[in-house]
């Protein structure tokens, strides 16, 4: 009794210390800060330290070669949320505030369910968030969603890229009619949410599409397959997450499902979910919007400034230029850049985040600075606006060679054109049940 | 200094000693601590003390609260928590959607009662079942609950990512969706429903549900209607699990996927009532201030003072193992949760300074 | 019908590799008498000890002996460091105490060996076989084979060792078992070392299934309705109730599936073992109690 008694006595002091630690803050200004509510440990801790870990690394680049975004360094903090919802709302109100007087940029959680957990708080506070490659499919319409930006690649345009690329393997859009084409997807939010897309896109070319749902967390996917092979399909679109896709995999070949007709999306492309399948996987095709390689110049710069330096982020080498390290450069590199263009409009020091968003969406990056940057290949050419938050659409496929993924095809582009008016419409209905008011883009510069 | 002694205080009638707060000293303490959290708290947190600390923390105690009703009182292990706040938390918002006007407090109960609904029906198992076996019920809830709200888009007023969104919060005519406001509305809530529960436990029922903890053959025996007293405790514990996801959602969060209701969040209600202590009331803010408080001190700590000692994914991983730790040492050391530690202070505290 | 037999016969196959974890828990269950939930932490920190030492260069059978050294100090560590502690608490303490082991163990795992996701490959290529028209999978009849051994190695054990006798009084009795001198204290770590060494194939067969990573220690989810349907202290029951669970989930997700919306794997299990529960309330295999008051 009196142990504990002396335990708790403990424990109400260091809790009032660590809060004391929390809220105490050394003030110095003169920096750019970006909060990064990171994933390190738990199911997707994979994804979270490479994405994370390209991240940083990036902007350590840019503050040991280039001295700072003009002059102004970049300083972050990281706290983990686990990937779980809550933990990212904390993080997200730790961090807003800045770091020592250093305001914060925007706010990265690469998480769906942190990003709408934080949506609309990240409007209240105004500081842009960025949902790289997820996230909210009808906050593409900038003119509802001022804050939130899903760069270069929407769900929606991503399972239209697809297609396309499914039209083009089998020599046109008019040899789609009467194919089958089986979605298999993780029986998640995420999952289910470009279902009717894929009906709109078969109705549309003629091919038939069967959605099959794999329960969480996927490890057990026997009966589906045996209903895939049952259906015979042409492709199978997987839309897995985490340990789903090497299951779906090793199920594959195990049913005797080629597996270079399974075409995976955003979230089944890294090396995490075709590895562990092992020799099975050979030929697995997938999307992605940042290829894997260590050979784009700017991962060289990478590797001579920060990872000899002695300073980058990872702690197993190997994992450098991986498909989520690129991610994370890739996702460096447009946040790094839209501070940029926002400082040639307000000056050159630490920006608020309400200026930084200004420069997301007057994001702007042509072949011309792809090439200074020297990511060439790595990222695509997206031009934002105010109507338009999402300002790529295109991604690459690739396919896994047994230890390394390959770039099998150019940048295809999905049929932005088609989607369009389904996202206006989704953003609408948004607006409404919200009370907003959508900014006339017509009137912004 | 003020004396705690209860001489002089005699109850004269029943309903004088059946009330939760007999001395006038904790009564006053009571008082004061109210006039704290409504008045002077609201003056002084900041928003992250509101939405990451103090609002989660409320909802969680009260959750906890719905899951020790029926655990620490009446002795229905249950490992689905989550399931009735998720339920309670999705039928709100479709109250919400689909009546026009409807006060969004009258939502809640709504909910709540939708909840309790669903929590008799996971109840009936425990007619036959018992003990351990138990869990595998509410276990059952979860997962389908948790499957439903994903598969059929109808509970999600077909959002394509399966996420609501929650209402304005709108009171007469006063606007609520400030983190103070957010939080005032949620200390309303959580204040009536504890008082309610601390009646409750006071009442036959709660002596009945008691009695079926501590034997039910034996509670029958005497004449206890067992079936219903344990149908009334799922009901009951699953109308204050339903408020509670209200809450979470809508004054918490402001959005809510049915993940965010999975298995985990059920053991860390069970958590709650573990360490904060079974049976008991003012356990579970025990428990929810250490189960909120404890991971956000230590990734604090962590963040702060390990910053540059070890990587950033080390110290997660540290957090990790010594929150298992220290879950390990309360139920060594403090089997009875927090609440006893709480007893243990208040006792000697009445007899002070008599004797030390 | 040869898909009806597909199905069947893979939802078999697969029930085994449940049974695999589940009868880990039986072991501790019956005795400690604690339902560990830690099991499925202890089946990820074999796998990714295992698969981590491999890949530093150790041989196969190198890499398992130094596993199985692992996963015994592991099982000694929470024997003496936690349950001991806890002796004559009610089961959901006990319970409780597994879920901050498994913390702890998925903190030192990832701490150890990192978050990455590992291949593990154990030379059997899973290549689809045809028997007469239906479809089997190697890899499954592998799995299947490994687990009879087990079960095999398990019966003999209990019933024809001295250590199998002590056993199996001490679930029957605690405090008699040690009335007439059995070493109670010999007795939990022999059978935590037993569960840390099915729990090291386990992770091997499941690891290779579905690479090694984090969500291994959720296979402890489909582990639970089986315990529930073969009751909690029977070897025998939990494969069994593995077999039951496996066709059951795979059967209604083909043909149930269609008409309630599929995806239902997650809670079908559960449904069944509540069915099995209403008819039989402890279990298939479990001790029917009698209560007196």
């Amino acid at each position: 009794m009196s142990v504990s008694r002396l335990s708790f006595r403990r424990l109400a002091g260091a809790v009032s210390l660590g809060l004391a630690l929390a809220s105490g803050a050394v003030h110095a200004a003169g920096e750019q800060y970006f909060p990064l509510q990171s994933y390190r440990v738990g199911p997707y801790a994979a994804g979270g330290t490479g994405f994370f870990g390209g991240f940083i690394d990036y902007m350590q680049l840019i503050n040991t070669r280039d001295g700072g975004v003009n002059g102004v360094k970049l300083t972050w903090s990281e706290c983990e949320t686990e990937y779980v919802v809550e933990k990212g709302v904390e993080c997200y109100e730790r961090l807003k505030k800045g770091l020592n007087g250093a305001p914060a940029a925007a706010t990265n959680p690469l998480s769906v369910g942190i990003a709408y957990a934080t949506l609309d708080r990240s409007t209240a506070d105004r500081i842009p968030l960025i949902t790289i490659n997820h996230g909210r499919t009808d906050s593409t319409d900038g003119s509802v969603f001022p804050y939130v930006f899903p760069l270069q690649l929407n769900p929606y345009s991503e399972v239209s890229a697809i297609v396309n690329y499914v039209g083009q393997r089998e020599g046109g859009f008019e040899k789609l009619k009467g194919k089958k084409i089986v979605t298999l997807y993780h029986g998640s939010p995420y999952g289910k949410e470009t279902i009717p897309i894929l009906d709109i896109l078969a109705k549309k070319y003629g091919f038939t599409v069967t959605h099959i749902e794999v329960p969480h967390p996927g490890t057990e996917q026997q009966s589906q397959w045996l209903n895939i092979r049952r259906i015979k399909p042409d492709w199978v679109i997987l839309r897995g997450w985490g340990v789903m896709n090497p299951v779906a995999l090793k199920t594959a070949a195990k049913t005797g499902f080629p597996v270079d007709h399974v075409i995976g999306n955003i979230w089944s492309n890294s090396e995490d979910d075709a590895a562990p399948a092992g020799d099975v996987a050979k030929g697995y095709i997938s999307i992605t919007t940042h290829p894997a390689g260590t050979d784009f110049p700017v991962l060289k710069d990478i590797e001579k400034h920060v990872l000899k330096a002695g300073k980058g982020n990872l702690q197993d080498p190997k994992r450098f230029g991986n498909v989520y390290y690129n991610l994370g450069v890739v996702n460096g590199i447009l946040n790094v850049e839209a501070v940029r263009i926002a400082q040639a409009k307000f000056g050159k020091r630490p920006l608020t985040g309400e200026e930084v968003r200004w420069g997301f969406e007057h994001l702007n990056i042509d072949n011309k600075r792809l090439q200074e940057l020297g990511a060439v290949g790595l990222v695509q050419n997206l031009k934002l606006s105010c109507a338009d938050h999402e300002g790529g659409g295109a991604v690459r496929f690739q396919q896994w060679d047994g230890a390394h993924w390959k770039v099998i095809s150019d940048w295809v582009q999905a049929d932005r054109a088609l989607l369009r008016p389904i996202i206006e419409k989704s953003a609408a209905a948004y607006a409404k049940e919200k009370g907003i008011t959508p900014r006339n883009c017509a009137k912004e510069s | 200094m003020l004396s705690l002694t209860g001489s002089g205080q005699f109850s004269t009638r029943y309903a004088q000693d059946r009330r939760i707060f007999r001395l006038w000293q904790a009564r006053a303490g009571l008082a004061v601590l109210l006039a704290v959290a409504y008045v002077v708290v609201p003056l002084w947190a900041s928003d992250y003390w509101f939405s990451a600390i103090l609002i989660p923390f409320l909802v969680l105690s009260l959750a906890g609260l719905g899951l020790n009703l029926l655990t620490g009182y009446a002795g229905q292990l249950s490992l689905g928590s989550a399931a009735f706040m998720a339920i309670g938390a999705f039928a709100a918002y479709n109250f919400q959607l689909r009546v026009e006007g409807l006060p969004f407090l009258v939502s809640f109960v709504l909910g709540g009662l939708v909840a309790a609904v669903a929590g008799v029906v996971s109840g009936l198992p425990s007619l036959r079942i018992k003990g351990f076996y138990l869990i595998v019920s509410t276990l059952a809830a979860q997962f389908i609950v948790e499957w439903t709200l994903t598969k059929f888009g109808w509970f999600s007023n077909f959002n394509p990512s399966g996420v609501i969104t929650a209402p304005p919060l709108v009171m007469l005519g006063t606007d609520l969706s400030s983190p103070a406001g957010r939080y005032l509305l949620t200390l309303s809530v959580v204040t009536a429903l504890f008082a309610l529960a601390g009646r409750i436990v006071r009442s036959d029922l709660g002596r009945n549900w008691m009695a079926v903890r501590d034997m039910d053959t034996a509670a029958a025996v005497i004449g206890i209607p067992v079936v219903r007293t344990k149908l009334l405790a799922f009901a009951i514990s699953s109308f204050f699990c339903g408020v509670a996801g209200s809450l979470w959602a809508f004054a918490y969060l402001g959005t809510v996927e049915p993940h965010g209701f999975d298995l985990n969040r059920s053991f860390q209600v069970l958590f709650i009532i573990i360490i904060g202590g079974m049976g008991s009331i003012l356990g579970n803010f025990l428990g929810a201030a250490f189960v909120v408080l404890l991971p956000l001190l230590l990734s604090n700590l962590g963040g702060s003072l390990l910053a540059g000692v070890i990587a950033p994914g080390d110290t997660e991983n540290l957090q990790k193992i010594l929150f298992g730790v220290l879950i390990i040492v309360f139920l060594i050391r403090e089997p009875e949760g927090l609440a006893s530690l709480w007893r243990g202070l208040w006792a000697r505290a009445r007899v002070w300074p008599l004797r030390d | 019908m040869d898909f009806f037999l597909e199905v069947l016969i893979g939802g078999l196959l697969a029930g085994v590799m449940y049974s695999m974890v589940a009868i880990g828990f039986v072991l501790i269950y019956k005795a400690s008498g604690v339902f560990n939930f830690a099991q499925g932490s202890m089946v990820l920190f074999a796998a990714l000890t295992f698969v981590s030492l491999l890949e530093r260069g150790f041989p196969f059978w190198g890499a398992f002996a130094a596993t199985l050294a692992a996963m015994l100090a592991l099982a000694f560590a929470i024997e003496r460091g936690v349950l001991r502690h806890l002796v004559n608490r009610p089961p959901i303490t006990l319970f409780m105490a597994t879920l901050g082991v498994s913390f702890i163990i998925e903190g030192l795992a990832q701490l150890l060996w990192g978050a990455q996701v590992h291949g593990l490959d154990l030379g059997i290529r899973d290549e689809p076989l045809e028997v007469s028209g239906i479809l089997l999978s190697r890899f499954d009849l592998f799995a299947a084979g490994i687990a009879a051994l087990l079960v095999l190695g398990l019966s003999l054990l209990f019933s024809r060792t001295r250590i199998g006798l002590s056993l199996r009084s001490v679930a029957d009795d605690h405090l008699a078992a040690l009335a007439v001198g059995i070493r109670l204290q010999r007795i939990w770590g022999v059978v935590w070392a037993v569960a840390g060494f099915v729990g090291l194939v386990a992770g091997l067969l499941w690891g290779a299934r579905l690479g090694v990573q984090f969500s291994l220690s959720l296979v402890v989810l489909k582990a639970l309705p089986v315990l529930i349907i073969g009751g909690f202290s029977s070897i025998g029951g939990a494969i069994v109730g593995g077999l039951i669970v496996g066709a059951g989930e795979k059967l209604a997700e083909v043909y149930v599936g269609p008409i309630i919306g599929d995806g239902l794997e997650n809670w079908f299990p559960y449904v069944l073992a509540l069915l099995f529960l209403l008819v039989r309330p402890a279990g298939l295999f479990g001790e029917r109690a009698i209560e007196r008051v």
